[in-house]
């Protein structure tokens, strides 16, 4: 026990099912595909209706999976679903209604490598998708990158709380080698699910017929004729989108205090970096990591603020480039950055990372 | 004898229900949607349960149904009611939770949501309006089209060598084991809505005790896509729908 928390070693997958039973959530609805079936196997093995009330349910495709979420989070309750890319790709049109009447939910992205059916190994492709909005329209959710079982099991509370407090779904983004891998983690304890009375304080505004008869009916529509009401709602969204860009911002930053030569890297690979920064440093080169936690909104400001020892940035992503945008538009443009990318399901290792940097430091 | 003479309790003959609102009427003349409308309103009252009412919307011509009738409402993605609606009373067991959607909506591009929901017997009631077209953008053929019938996207009349047959998926609904009651009624004269109501309600009823999923297909008309007068359209629906769509309960695991 620490800190009152209970150790164990599991799966990053196990993990996201036990923290959604422990920190109070009312519903996960989920589609199996590789490599995260373990979150809907691992909760019918807990068969948490019977102990929290929590339903789960295995719903006939991701498309049907996200529009649950789209029920249950516009009533009020804590929603959750998880699927990998090509599963996450279906649900973009549920999202984009979910973002559009602001209903609060968490998805959650074990990430394989694409595109098309792809692969079941890991991948970090879906960066773009996740953190431009990914369906129709002008929408943004905040993203959380894990980078380790620990994070599966912590981020799935953080996610809710922020889902619940701007009203939006929720991303957590993350991917195959996190999903699958074993690691010690301190669960957190038993957190009770609301109660009607607290859900209906708490939210106000859902559709749930609690207290009808004392306030307006509560309606979610994402339709409206008038394209003047139209852009005004798309504006108090941007506004809010504002508001989440500059209070949620997230990273973690290792050694770069002095760092001439930066990697950035999210996720698992960000694993990768942490120990090429040790082996480098080790040899006398001053490289430090920036981990993004949230890559939207993506940590600009941190980034900015370890910027001036920075000579140059090496984004290492599993992906053909995507983090590495974000990453020039931070800084504009002020240093050069460089990538290094594996994708279709390979997973670089810290070598790799190494060699890439030595070749960046000695040209 | 003064207006207000006439104004007593002992003379009410027909009352507009208290959950319905003042909205202006966007439904075409003849159009079946704001009857069934009223049913629902109407029901819910008599079952007093405003208070414990989620209804889904559609996409489709019912798109606004929330404008109507004073309950919370959900207005799911084309074709996604019943997996809104299954998460809605999973998580809210003591509500009465609906969808109310077109045939365009259930039957085709909702189809996969349609038939799970009702086959895991989800404790919901479907309120299925076909009109056998669709209506909202413009007349399209939909799937429950009948053969020969013109739409602007099958303007020759429908054959099945191009467009495939007619699919009566209520019919399909009586075969799912989750499914408790399915009907399929019209509201075309006072007799068919006094029906038309009892099988709603019966579903609602079935839904507040937790007795399987529930469908109530009303045989609608829509009178501008189909081209006609309401009158006119009334007169084609029972010529040429009810034979093929045919009227009453399909389904009732009670008897
Ligand atoms: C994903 C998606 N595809 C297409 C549409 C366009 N669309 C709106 S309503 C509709 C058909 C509605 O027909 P039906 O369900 O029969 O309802 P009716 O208007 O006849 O009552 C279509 C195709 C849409 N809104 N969303
Ligand atoms: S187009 Fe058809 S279904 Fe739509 S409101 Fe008019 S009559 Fe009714
Ligand atoms: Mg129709």
């Amino acid at each position: 026990m620490e800190n009152n928390r209970e150790c164990f070693l599991m799966k990053g997958n196990e993990a996201i099912a036990h923290a959604a039973v422990r920190c109070g959530c009312d519903g996960y609805f989920g589609y199996p595909i590789t490599p995260q079936s373990e979150v809907l196997e691992t909760l019918s093995q807990l068969k948490p209706w019977e102990t929290t009330g929590m339903v789960v349910l295995q719903a006939e495709s991701e498309v049907a999976a996200i529009n649950m979420l789209y029920g249950g989070g516009a009533s009020g309750k804590r929603v959750m679903t998880s699927s990998s890319s090509p599963g996450v790709a279906l649900m973009q049109e549920g999202i984009s209604y979910m973002a559009a009447v602001e209903i609060p939910a968490v998805i959650v992205n074990v990430q394989r490598g694409g595109p098309g059916l792809g692969t079941i190994q890991p991948g970090q492709a879906d960066y773009l998708q996740a953190t431009v909005g990914g369906g129709n329209g002008d929408y943004n959710t905040i993203v959380l990158a894990p980078a380790s079982v620990q994070d599966m099991a912590d981020y799935v509370d953080i996610a809710f709380q922020l889902a619940f407090k701007y009203r939006n779904p929720t991303f957590i983004l993350s991917d195959g080698v996190i999903g699958q891998m074993m690691e010690q983690v301190y669960l957190p304890p038993f957190k009770p699910r609301r109660t009607e009375e607290e859900i209906g304080t708490e939210c106000p505004w859902a559709a749930n017929g609690y207290h009808l008869t004392q306030r307006k009916p509560n309606i979610f529509s994402s339709l409206e004729m008038d394209p003047k009401t139209m852009e005004q709602r798309n504006t108090r969204l941007q506004q809010k989108y504002a508001l989440m860009s500059k209070n949620e911002q997230r990273a973690t930053t290792f050694l770069c205090d002095d760092a001439e030569y930066l990697y950035v890297a999210f996720g698992s690979v960000s694993r990768c970096a942490e120990e090429a920064v040790v082996v480098l440093r080790n040899r006398g080169h001053k490289v430090g990591l920036l981990r993004p936690i949230s890559l939207w909104p993506f940590p600009k400001d941190c980034l900015n603020k370890i910027l001036p020892t920075v000579k140059e940035i090496l984004v290492c992503e599993m992906n053909a480039g995507q983090m590495i945008n974000d990453v020039k538009l931070s800084i504009n443009c002020q240093r050069p950055v460089y990538h290094y990318g594996r994708t279709g399901g390979v997973v670089p290792t810290p070598d790799e990372l190494i060699e890439a940097m030595i070749a960046l430091i000695k040209q | 004898m003064t207006k207000d003479d006439i104004i007593q309790p002992e003379n009410l003959v027909i009352k507009k229900p208290e959950l319905m609102n003042d909205t202006v009427m966007h439904y075409c003349p003849g159009c079946s949607h704001g009857v069934v409308h009223k049913l629902i309103a109407e029901i819910i009252e008599e079952m007093e349960l405003s208070e414990k009412t989620i209804g889904i919307c559609p996409v489709g011509c019912a798109v606004f149904a929330y404008r109507y009738l004073d309950i919370d409402w959900q207005e799911a993605a084309h074709g996604r009611a019943p997996a809104v609606a299954t998460a809605c009373k999973r998580l809210w067991k003591d509500r009465l939770v609906f969808t109310y959607q077109g045939d365009g909506d259930l039957a085709c591009i909702g189809a996969c949501e349609t038939i799970h929901a009702l086959n895991r017997g989800e404790k919901i009631t479907i309120i299925f309006i076909n009109n056998a077209i669709y209506g909202m953008t413009g007349g399209q053929m939909a799937p429950t089209t009948l053969l020969g019938m013109k739409t602007s996207t099958c303007p020759y009349g429908r054959v099945p060598e191009l467009h495939g047959y007619p699919l009566n998926i209520t019919d399909l609904a009586t075969h799912l084991e989750g499914t408790a009651y399915v009907s399929r009624q019209s509201v075309h004269n006072v007799a068919a809505i006094r029906k038309a109501k009892s099988a709603i309600k019966k579903a609602f009823e079935n839904s507040m005790n937790g007795i399987g999923s529930n469908l109530v297909e009303i045989v609608s008309t829509c009178s501008t896509g189909w081209k006609k007068t309401p009158v006119e359209a009334n007169e084609w629906m029972e010529k040429n729908m009810f034979e093929f769509y045919q009227l009453g309960d399909l389904k009732d695991i009670k008897q």
